[in-house]
């Protein structure tokens, strides 16, 4: 599931982790081997990445993602395609996104 | 919006992770049973495998599931399996794979007897997230079973260690110092050097704890095993500039006074849930005045309004007043209300024991004089000053 990021697809959280909302901060906690390096390795998003994160709910294409964001932050589109892509090929690439299909 | 990196890895170790915003609960203890399959001579909570009393007590699954749940809710990033023995539990899969897909980090304590190459598949699968801890008994058979007293057991042990180590499983060891092992340390140093996550020497346990539930028949065999004041300084001041420069640290930061109130130690901020559902504010403190019954509560009242009331409790015995009160040795003394209880039955009564070893220590490092006490120490800042000192005196003679 390392494939590109499209705008036109719809991504959910894999069930190679687990994300935990903690005193505000979103942390993703791996639950199978290979996702992080160490023994004690979790991560945390930045405010951006939490931003789309939140909307990454396994039923909007990624367009439909930006565009929505585009809404509530008032910001460029192009510029918020970029950022969404952005992280979900990240994601992606970390096995923490999976490809889901529109149900 | 746009960014280069939007995750970044990270560890809930790191002491600023959370800065001002810590969550209520940060690691729960959770002890899946007291009983164990090793009989070891020194132990401090043990009853044996078949004891059908204990195993009918013990939580069950779902007991144990709401529990890690509303830990979770409130915040809590990780979960250490103890016990006895943890493996024991017939259940031990299915509550590992329900914390970890909670999203909780396990760490495990485990005498390694029970890992199979099917527990090995499932750590590699899923891991833990924290190294797996092990005590090695022993080099040889022989030292091994003298303290385990379970035939066999030492064939476990390292066959479980081995799979661990075949399946990469990221596990460190410690060590327990009695006379059948005490001549082993050099080899097991070595050993233990060539596990690959090992960042440091072992750490020892050797001033062995009294029964946490005073039932004390073993007692007097678990004192008789302790070693000797001295014996434990020669151990823990065998590299002698490394802990020479790690007490100097230690002293800089944790040494002083504690006062009348007993909760000196930040217990309560976790705690430890007991096989049968007792909430501690630490790991040996079962005294019934100061645990709560998860079966009637929740973790979370436990934290908020029973916990915060035992770290008021102020001492009334004037012998601890006297003496342990006014030491400043605290840091370096394990004295405190679990210890205590242990050994008295009373949550502030000095024990004798752990003063001698606090006192021996500190005059080998230069903070008392011979026969000297710590609590009649009015310059105890000027002592430790000192000592400390000292350290900025060498570092600058060695550039």
């Amino acid at each position: 599931m390392k494939g590109k990021a499209s705008q036109n697809k719809i991504y959910k959280v894999s069930e190679d982790v687990v994300a935990r909302d903690i005193q505000g901060e979103l942390i993703i906690v791996p639950i199978t081997s290979g996702v992080g390096d160490l023994e004690d390795e979790i991560f945390t998003v930045n405010e951006t990445g939490r931003a789309i994160w939140d909307k990454l709910d396994g039923k909007k294409t990624l367009r439909e993602v930006a565009q929505e964001l585009s809404r509530d932050f008032e910001g460029a589109l192009e510029d918020i395609e970029k950022d969404v892509l952005g992280i979900t090929q990240e994601l992606l690439k970390r096995r923490m996104l999976v490809e889901a299909t529109k149900s | 919006m746009q960014n280069d990196s939007y995750v970044t890895k990270t560890t809930i170790n790191k002491v600023s992770f959370w800065k001002n915003n810590a969550p209520l609960l940060g690691q729960l203890d959770m002890e899946l049973t007291e009983r164990c399959n090793n009989n070891c001579l020194h132990c401090c909570i043990n009853l044996p495998t078949d004891d059908s009393a204990a195993k009918k007590k013990e939580l069950s699954s779902n007991e144990i599931k709401r529990i890690l749940k509303e830990a979770v809710s409130i915040g809590c990033m990780s979960v250490r399996f103890t016990g006895g023995e943890p493996l024991l539990r017939e259940d031990f899969e299915e509550l590992y794979i329900f914390a970890r897909k909670l999203g909780l980090k396990v760490l495990l304590f485990t005498n390694a007897t029970l890992i199979t190459p099917y527990l090995a598949e499932l750590f590699s699968r899923i891991p833990p997230l924290e190294k797996i801890e092990t005590t090695v008994y022993g080099m040889k058979k022989s030292s091994y079973e003298a303290i385990t007293r379970v035939d066999g057991s030492f064939e476990a042990a390292w066959r479980g260690i081995n799979l661990l180590l075949d399946y990469k499983i990221p596990f460190v060891v410690k060590g327990v110092l009695l006379p059948s092992n005490k001549d082993e340390i050099e080899e097991f140093e070595a050993w233990a050097a060539t596990i690959p996550w090992m960042d440091e020497p072992p750490s020892y346990s050797m001033f062995f704890d009294l029964r946490c539930r005073r039932n004390g028949n073993k007692n007097e065999l678990i004192k008789e095993l302790r070693l000797s004041p001295e014996e434990g300084l020669k151990v823990l001041s065998r590299k002698k500039d490394k802990y020479i420069k790690e007490m100097k640290e230690f002293c800089s930061k944790f040494m002083r006074p504690s006062g009348n109130r007993l909760f000196s130690c930040g217990s309560g901020h976790g705690g430890c849930v007991d096989a049968y559902g007792y909430f501690q504010p630490c790991l040996p403190l079962r005294c019934p005045d100061t645990i709560y019954d998860l079966k009637k509560g929740s973790l979370k009242n436990a934290l908020t309004n029973f916990f915060p009331k035992l770290r008021e409790i102020k001492t009334s015995n004037l012998d601890y007043i006297n003496r342990c009160a006014k030491c400043f040795l605290k840091g370096l003394c394990e004295q405190c209300p679990a210890k205590s209880y242990m050994e008295h039955g009373t949550l502030d009564t000095p024990v004798e024991y752990l003063c001698d070893v606090a006192h021996t220590q500190a005059r080998f490092l230069g903070l008392l004089k011979e026969n000297e006490k710590a609590w009649e120490v009015g310059e105890w800042k000027d002592r430790i000053r000192l000592f400390t000192n000292r350290k900025v005196l060498k570092n600058r003679r060695m550039q």
